[in-house]
């Protein structure tokens, strides 16, 4: 039986509770746990991420080749790309390419998603079904596209004859301008999803109640969307489009897949000429100029979202977050 | 309109319905198919005979009228396709969780343990997402080749964190936020360990945010391209996308069955497994936007 005094017993108790292990006190300092958690991180993208941004900027400065380090060269890079037509025209088309991209997905998400928005049944199966093409990997989406867009057995050729409307096969990507549409109206194909379900997600969030407001105050559904939807809709609109222009600018995949460039160098974004001069071409310097010509624009496009953010931040009252 | 309102309320009935038919129904079926149509003429294609694929003026298009398992079978017995399939899970699989683990940790850090300057180190997991993989794919080609990785899955491993990282951080500190704190110091008041904190009552308390972060790292690997186009030079070594569109086209003679075949079963893991999770998928991405 127990016969100590309380006292005593309590003093056991303290004794014998149960020291934290080395291992458990070391990640009690919350100073080394930091460090811990945040080193993964930290070592991952500082050596595969900060570290090959830094490197490629140096590279464009140099003269290397595929297996030759190169000597710093100063801008002859930059000055050799501005005085060749190619460049250019990855310059032009980059831009071209971007802008009417977006300006078509984000016309099109933004109908989808409006549509969407609206009392349906079977909700949440059209959400599911229209994401598809954002899962499905870029390139063999557009192999499908590719397909499409064939010379000689091209479905959309064969509709439009048999319905009369024209005669021959239709050239997507044999010229130039054709080209340059068939891959545009590709990539609004491929980023229509993804900007209808995140606007979809913005709309959800705006109050019914100031719809029934204005339908009192007696607002045209043009007018609700104008001074309600699209208001209330801009700080997200404006992330998304951030995202939508960087990644759409610094495309690879669609173009890589359907036209390689072609024809005669028409289609070429400043990604595939970098790869394709950069690594087939094994002039590894040239390639990383034409990819750090990329920046200056990318840099634009952070800066505007990084004021979206804070526009936003102060819309909500966290100014001081 | 207002011959509607004069009409009496079941012609104002009649017309809203109709109204809702063409500026709903209509366009919405548009959408689907269109979004939905390259998938469909993806399999169609894929089943059809040569005979069948390369004469529209007898058959049908639209059609199959006698559906062929040929090209998938030239597909998986004289391909390497098995093991392409084979690399892209190992690779996704691989870097999803590479990408897991660290993303956990430092989201927990950012958003738990609030050091000074806390916020500044999110700013820059955020934009290193901005940092997209045309730019890299260069200076990250030559550091491959030096470590000895060049033509080998692990390269790819290694690399995809770069954009898996940032993207589930991101996530995740919004999922973390929307867990108690309070948890977390009734724990740390019956003498938890913060190790045992993280292990036993956050992270599993956290089990459906790192179940769609491991749903985004698992396709965005699955769908990656130029960084498994520039490191890997042997055919049994490519990821699916780069390997169909570099081993199956040959010459100037495309191979449509095959290739149409090829680009479906690539699709269908990531769909398949897309369709078990695509509520966590779609509320995630639309969580994730709202942030």
């Amino acid at each position: 039986m127990d016969t100590t005094l309380p006292a005593e017993r309590a003093q056991h108790w303290s004794r014998t509770r149960r020291q934290p292990t080395a291992l458990g006190r070391l990640f009690d300092s919350k100073t080394f746990l930091i460090i811990a958690c945040l080193l993964p991180t930290v070592g991952l993208l500082g050596v595969f991420l900060t570290y090959p941004l830094g490197l490629g900027i140096w590279l464009a400065f140099t003269d290397g080749t595929i297996g030759r380090r190169g000597q710093f060269v100063g801008f002859e890079n930059f000055e050799y790309l501005f005085t060749d037509p190619i460049f250019w025209n990855a310059v032009f088309f980059s831009v071209f390419y971007t802008a009417l991209a977006t300006v078509g997905k984000f016309a099109l998400g933004l109908w989808l998603a409006l549509l969407l928005n609206q009392y349906l049944p079977f909700k949440s199966f059209f959400r599911a079904i229209i994401l598809l093409p954002w899962i499905v990997p870029t390139v063999l989406s557009a192999i499908a596209f590719w397909w499409m867009y064939d010379p000689q057995f091209s479905i959309i050729s064969w509709v439009f004859i048999e319905l009369g409307l024209r005669t021959t096969n239709i050239d997507f990507i044999g010229s130039e301008w054709p080209a340059r549409f068939s891959l545009i109206v590709a990539n609004i194909w491929r980023g229509i999803p993804f900007v209808a379900i995140s606007l979809l997600a913005g709309l959800q969030t705006i109050s019914p109640s100031l719809y029934e407001a204005a339908l009192l105050d007696g607002a045209s559904p043009w007018q609700r969307f104008r001074y309600i939807t699209f208001p209330m809709l801009l700080p997200i609109l404006a992330i998304v489009m951030t995202f939508s222009i960087i990644f759409t600018f610094t495309d690879f995949q669609l173009v890589y897949a359907i036209t390689r460039g072609g024809p005669v160098n028409s289609t070429h974004l400043l990604a595939t000429l970098a790869f394709q001069r950069g690594i087939p071409g094994g002039e590894l310097a040239e390639g990383a100029a034409i990819a750090v010509s990329m920046i200056p624009f990318l840099v634009f496009a952070t800066l505007f979202s990084y004021f979206a953010l804070a526009r936003r931040k102060w819309q909500q009252g966290e100014g001081n977050d | 309109m207002s011959n509607a309102a004069s009409d009496g309320p079941e012609a104002m009935q009649w017309d809203s319905r109709a109204r809702r038919v063409v500026t709903l129904w209509v366009p919405l079926c548009c959408f689907l198919f269109i979004l939905l149509f390259p998938f469909y003429w993806m399999t169609v294609t894929a089943f059809k005979p040569d005979a069948e694929l390369y004469d529209f003026a007898t058959h049908n298009p639209f059609w199959i009228t006698s559906p062929t398992l040929d090209h998938i079978r030239k597909l998986l017995f004289e391909t390497s396709y098995p093991s392409w399939l084979w690399t892209t899970m190992l690779v996704s699989v691989g870097a999803t969780f590479l990408s897991l683990f660290a993303s956990t940790l430092a989201a927990y850090a950012i958003q738990r343990l609030r050091f000074r300057g806390s916020q500044y180190v999110g700013l820059a997991i955020y934009l290193a997402y901005l940092v997209p993989p045309s730019i890299l794919f260069i200076p990250l080609a030559t550091m491959v080749v030096q470590l000895g990785l060049f033509d080998s899955p692990m390269a790819l491993i290694l690399v995809y964190p770069t954009f898996l990282v940032p993207f589930c951080t991101w996530l995740l500190i919004g999922y973390f936020k929307s867990i108690p704190y309070e948890l977390e110091e009734c724990a740390l008041i019956d003498g938890a360990t913060r190790l045992q904190i993280l292990t036993k009552i956050t992270l599993p308390l956290a089990v459906p945010g790192l179940i769609s972060a491991g749903i985004f790292s698992f396709t965005l690997s699955w769908n990656e391209f130029i960084y498994a186009l520039a490191f890997i030079q042997s055919s049994e070594n490519k990821t699916v996308p780069v390997a169909i569109l570099t081993e199956l086209v040959t010459g100037d003679v495309y191979q449509w069955g095959a290739l149409m075949a090829g680009s479906l079963l690539g699709s269908l893991p990531v769909a398949i497994f897309y369709s078990f999770f695509v509520d966590y998928y779609v509320s995630s991405l639309t969580g994730a936007v709202k942030e």
